[in-house]
């Protein structure tokens, strides 16, 4: 059928075009300076909402629309770099690549309140004719956005050629410091990248709106995927393979639409992401079959003494907390707490993970999600007592989990954040599409409740104590761990992994422990989390609680167990009081990550 | 049991037939035409280098010479374009940094690379990383895992051991770490923490020891600390390679010195034929220029004596 | 001879380690100053503090009369100060032609840049043979004329020059130095950090040796050439 496989080439050539504008923006960045601008995709969703208002307020023509798009998100890019990560051009290479996390959910959080949840549509204002070619059709905007997307390539390609300017991008991206020696000005060169680049991914926002009309405040996740997948393929860095690599990736993806449908189609970005982080980490043009050297590990912090908490205190603090239901009556500030432990959980495992290790993973709501539906799935489908399918629940995330991060563990630093990325959205993809197993977009009702021996515990008390007391033995077993050789085996690899590996550490081995380990835990938190609230789909273990437990990781100090239990219990509990706030909930949290990493990285209670 | 002896029992690889007299040793080290590239720059050019088992060889050259680029290939860090090394009589050279240390090749690094974060006892504990064996079972990772948390008596013991044993490889630098030893390595003055990172290294309980600059950015009186201290890791019977530029300390130590300049090895021997060889005096200081405006120098050497 | 550059008790350290203890010399207009000293002497170092690459902890660098403190380094380069860095460091997947170019960024002066080109290609026939070739192919020697080629192009007064015949052959060398010596005569001052200290003190009319951080001899290039010290304050006290 050469007709169908002429329309599925075009649209792969067309999406390619689009998730080209927001790759070539990458690669600028990165190659300039060495950041993965994770907050990319969110002024991609930014700019599809400027466009969307400028339509619906001003009427404004498609030419104006896409000018006030590229100019707002221009305008976007130098503010984040201005504000957010030229003030942390002295600090380790995490702490940007932190902050433009940070940056992505307050981005999106205020698309959220300002535009509300729910996706609108944007759309094509363009006459609805179509071309037709060998057998299939080519539309108006289809070619709007081929022509876009060839004249962007060939400006920038122009820019970096024939230009002033443009040679001293390419000079700072090839050597910042011979740059500066011929008196141009690096920082003035990373604005002009930012401006371009936002600009750019801010009208491949507008035209994806444009070709799907619709568009909703939490596409930019999704979109940095994509951008940061065809960025490996082609090669971090380089421009003229985030083109190729974004061209490939959108023809993957739309044969493999034409294959198995439209429901899988996000899998095979993470399929061609695993693949690469595989077989061929530098993308696809480059010779050196080496892991890149990008050195993103080493300490966060500048290095502190943790606070550390005598043993008596602790002890007092654990019997407080035990003792709390007993004075506390409130059912409703007991389910708080009670979310406030499970958050514990998670956020100690992550430490461990993020902060003890030094892999910074994006992706762990998707562990939550597997070990809610798993335990779920065993105690309903199978029949097996809640007591048996919570632990079950936290071996498969720590398996599931361990299996798909593996293939960054050899390489460094941002890679397993890429990784994980992928990871999460993989997992939301699964839970949402496998429906024979999952239940789909109904998600999974009737959860037994929590037991104990045979018992089932319905009262908020009991619950309460329940996630407490797990959580203890868990952070109790975690510092046991951190005191053992584990504990200085793993810091190592976080602080300097050349010297790891001379003195015989297994990179791999180690990392696959913490990830398991901490994967454990967030399998154990979800599966808790889904016999408390005996319903879940697949919206409850959203995306954004992935940030969310970065940032108690932070604000406890990173590898600090402690640390992350205070921070958790400060990041759930305290909001309560500001009751009014809850809209703002999540804006806050990112506010709160953003200024810690600028002002006190080391959290509350120190790194360990 | 001491961590120092290379003489243990204990995971001995498998000896030369020809080692019966150690005065007459086979090479514990050999490079043979080790090469490395960097795109246009050859920065290890066919080196050939040797070490007999307790010999004390220095490496010496001026900037860029490729020194430390020879160590990485040694220790695995870097592969060779070309050459082979050899670590009694086993062919290493495709060998990861962390097998070369389960067969107790150990080495600092040129500006010194000790865990910031870690304290002093737990930098110098890594270094025995992979001389652990009741707490890496066999049996993998996830027992280890059990195992740590566990902690059976075993493991403890193991523990206590070893913890004892860098304690007495600290006791070596006098009173300078042993106050410290739960002090992070950030906190410690630089020549401190280039000391612990020769107590880590000891504590890998090396057979082949790799010094980069051991005293580099320490004053005069330190350097001579330093030097003391890698004297008597010499007469304990530990092969030493060292790469150093202060030339007095380098002829006071060495058994032999190779010296290296564009990546070729221009020279070896004893201290004392080295130091006066015309071609490491002008590897050092330099040819004369053979320029029309150039006054003759008195007895000035030809630019053709280029090495 | 007025003093072009000139730097007055300067210390510098990273971090704990202290790496000049107040170092004071000066770059005569017109002259070929070099600094010598052994590895780790901290001969590097004083470049990047000129440069304003790395802020001393005290003292003073002033450039034809001006204090160079807080500038940044595009700045200082904009004032008339060229660089040649250790190691070439050319932009490696750049062309010649578009490197040498690049060291005319700080000008506006179009046409004269382009006369400067010709020139540059006048006096490094290789520029003109392999500008379109990328700069990080061609040989140590051809890379060091590049880099003093992007260097010249910003017409500086002052050239800063980090060990412009490390890693390159006999040959090279000689090729080098001539050309030092050539754009001396037409008016450029030349600072150079050199480890090869006989080549460097053939054509310096005025040298300083540094040892551990500390200027430890200093005089006119000829007399140094001659004076064995020189020679300890390298290799080390006995003989």
């Amino acid at each position: 059928m050469p007709g169908a496989l002429l329309d599925y080439t075009v649209n792969g050539l067309i999406v390619g075009n689009i998730y080209m504008l927001l790759a070539v923006g990458l690669a600028l960045i990165f190659g300039v300076s060495h950041l993965i601008n994770f907050a990319h995709g969110s002024v991609y969703a930014v700019g599809a909402f400027i466009g969307w208002s400028a339509i619906h307020y001003l009427s404004t023509p498609l030419p104006a629309t896409m000018l006030l798009v590229m100019v707002g998100c221009a305008v976007i890019g130098l503010a984040i770099e201005r504000l957010g990560l030229r003030p942390l051009q002295n600090a380790p290479r995490i702490a940007p690549l932190l902050a433009t996390i940070g940056i992505s959910l307050v981005l999106d959080q205020l698309l959220q309140l300002v535009f509300g949840a729910d996706p609108r549509s944007l759309p094509s204002q363009l006459p609805n004719w179509r071309i037709h070619l060998g057998g299939g059709t080519i539309g108006a905007l289809d070619l709007l956005i081929f022509g876009i997307g060839v004249a962007s390539a060939a400006l920038l390609f122009g820019f970096l050629r024939f230009t002033k300017l443009g040679w001293a991008v390419r000079a700072t991206a090839l050597d910042r410091d011979a740059a500066k020696q011929v008196g141009v000005n690096v920082d003035a060169v990373n604005q002009l990248v930012f401006a371009i680049a936002s600009a750019l991914g801010g009208l491949s926002g507008l035209l994806v709106g444009m070709y799907y009309n619709t568009i909703d405040a939490g596409m930019g996740f999704q979109a940095t995927l994509k951008g940061v997948v065809a960025l490996l393929i082609g090669g971090m860095g380089n421009v003229p393979g985030a083109v190729v690599g974004s061209l490939l990736l959108g023809l993957i993806e739309s044969y493999g639409i034409a294959l198995f449908g439209t429901t899988y189609r996000n899998l095979f970005a993470f399929a061609l992401l695993l693949i690469f982080l595989v077989f061929r980490p530098n993308g696809l043009f480059s010779n050196n079959r080496r892991p890149p050297p990008e050195p993103l590990t080493g300490t966060f912090v500048p290095p502190t003494s943790p606070v550390a908490l005598p043993a008596w205190a602790l002890a007092a603090l654990a019997v407080a907390a035990l003792a709390l239901p007993l004075v506390i009556r409130n059912a409703y500030a007991l389910q708080v707490l009670t979310n406030a432990w499970l958050y514990g959980i998670l956020a100690v495992g992550l430490t461990l993970i993020s902060g003890t290790v030094g892999l910074i993973s994006l992706g762990h709501a998707g562990l939550l999600a597997i070990g809610g539906y798993a335990s779920a799935l065993l105690a309903l489908d199978l029949g097996l007592p809640v007591a048996a399918s919570v632990p079950l629940a936290g071996l498969v995330a720590a398996l599931l989990g361990t299996a798909l991060a593996f293939p960054a563990f050899r390489l460094r630093g941002h890679y397993v954040s890429i990784a994980t990325l992928g990871m999460g959205e993989v997992v939301a993809l699964v839970i949402l599409n496998w429906e024979s197993l999952t239940r789909g977009p109904l998600g999974v009702s009737g959860i037994p409740p929590l037991e104990i021996a045979g018992q089932p515990i319905y009262s908020p008390q009991g619950q309460y104590w329940l996630a407490l007391i797990v959580m203890l033995l868990l952070a109790a077993l975690q510092s046991r761990l951190l005191s053992s050789h584990l504990g200085r085996t793993w810091r190592a690899i976080r602080e300097d992994d050349v010297a790891a590996r001379s003195y015989g550490i297994s990179l791999n081995r180690y990392k696959a422990l913490a990830f398991g380990f901490g994967a454990f835990l967030a399998g154990v938190a979800g599966a808790l989390t889904a016999h408390v609230y005996s319903y879940i789909n697949f919206e409850t273990f959203d995306s954004t609680l992935s940030i969310l437990a970065l940032t108690m990781v932070i604000l406890g100090g990173m590898g600090n167990v402690i640390g992350a239990v205070f921070a958790a219990i400060a990041l759930i509990a305290l909001p309560e009081i500001f009751r009014g706030a809850a809209d703002y909930r999540m804006l806050i949290y990112g506010v709160v990550l953003l200024l810690l990493i600028r002002f006190r990285p080391q959290g509350l209670m120190g790194t360990v | 049991m001491s961590a120092l002896s290379p003489n243990d029992t204990e995971a001995k690889p498998v000896a030369s037939p020809l080692a019966a007299a150690p005065a007459k040793a086979a090479a514990l080290i050999e490079a043979n035409g080790l090469t490395r590239r960097f795109g246009g720059l050859t920065a290890v050019d066919a080196v050939d280098l040797a070490a007999a088992e307790g010999e004390f060889v220095s490496v010496i050259g001026p900037n860029g010479a490729g020194k430390t680029t020879l160590f990485n290939l040694i220790t695995g860090l870097d592969r060779p374009d070309a050459g082979r090394v050899l670590y009694a009589a086993e062919d290493i050279t495709a060998m990861p940094p962390k097998a070369l240390a389960a067969r107790r090749m150990a080495r600092t690094f040129q500006h010194g690379r000790v865990f910031a974060n870690l304290s002093v006892i737990d930098n110098v504990l890594i270094g025995a990383h992979a001389r652990l064996s009741a707490a890496r079972p066999r049996l993998g990772a996830l027992a280890e895992l059990a195992l740590a948390a566990w902690r059976p008596a075993a493991l403890r013991r193991e523990e206590e051991a070893l913890r004892r044993e860098a304690t007495d490889i600290l006791r070596i630098f006098g009173e300078r770490l042993l106050p410290r030893l739960d002090h992070p390595a950030h906190s410690l003055s630089y020549a401190n923490r280039r000391r612990v990172e020769i107590a880590r290294a000891l504590a890998l309980s090396p057979r082949l020891l790799l010094l980069d600059e051991p005293t580099a950015g320490m004053n005069p009186t330190e350097t001579r600390e330093m030097l003391e201290i890698i004297r008597d890791l010499k007469g304990r019977g530990l092969t030493i390679l060292l790469i150093e530029h202060k030339l007095d300390m380098v002829m006071e130590l060495s058994d032999r010195i190779i010296v290296m300049d564009n990546g070729r090895v221009i020279a070896q021997g004893k201290p004392a034929e080295v130091r006066h060889d015309p071609q490491v005096i002008e590897a050092y200081l330099g040819r004369a220029h053979r320029s029309a405006e150039t006054e003759a120098t008195a007895g000035g050497k030809r630019a053709g004596a280029a090495p | 001879m007025t003093a072009l550059l000139e730097l007055a008790g300067v210390n510098t350290a990273y971090g704990a380690v202290q790496v000049h203890f107040d170092l004071s010399l000066q770059v005569g207009e017109g002259q070929i100053v070099c600094l010598l000293g052994g590895n780790a002497s901290g001969k590097s170092t004083t470049m990047k503090v000129v440069l304003g690459l790395l802020r001393p902890r005290s003292g003073s660098v002033t450039f034809d009369g001006a204090s160079l403190a807080g500038l940044a380094t595009p700045q200082i380069i904009r004032r008339g100060i060229g660089s040649v860095p250790e190691s070439r460091r050319l932009f490696a997947t750049m062309t010649v032609r578009e490197n040498v170019l690049m060291g005319a960024y700080a000008r506006s002066d179009r046409a004269e840049v382009a006369q400067d080109y010709q020139r540059m290609q006048d006096l490094f026939p290789r520029i003109a043979e392999r500008a379109s070739q990328q700069a990080g192919t061609l040989s140590g020697g051809e890379q060091q004329m590049v880099a003093m080629a992007r260097a010249l192009m910003g017409r500086p007064r002052l050239i800063c020059m980090d060990e412009p015949t490390m890693g390159l052959s006999p040959i090279a060398v000689d090729q080098v130095l001539s050309l030092i010596e050539t754009i001396n005569r037409q008016g450029v001052t030349v600072f150079m950090v050199e480890q090869n200290a006989t080549l460097a003190l053939q054509i310096a009319h005025f040298g300083y040796v540094l040892q551990t951080g500390r200027i430890v001899l200093k005089g006119e290039g000829r007399d140094l050439l001659h004076n064995t010290e020189v020679q300890d304050a390298y290799l080390g006290g006995e003989r």
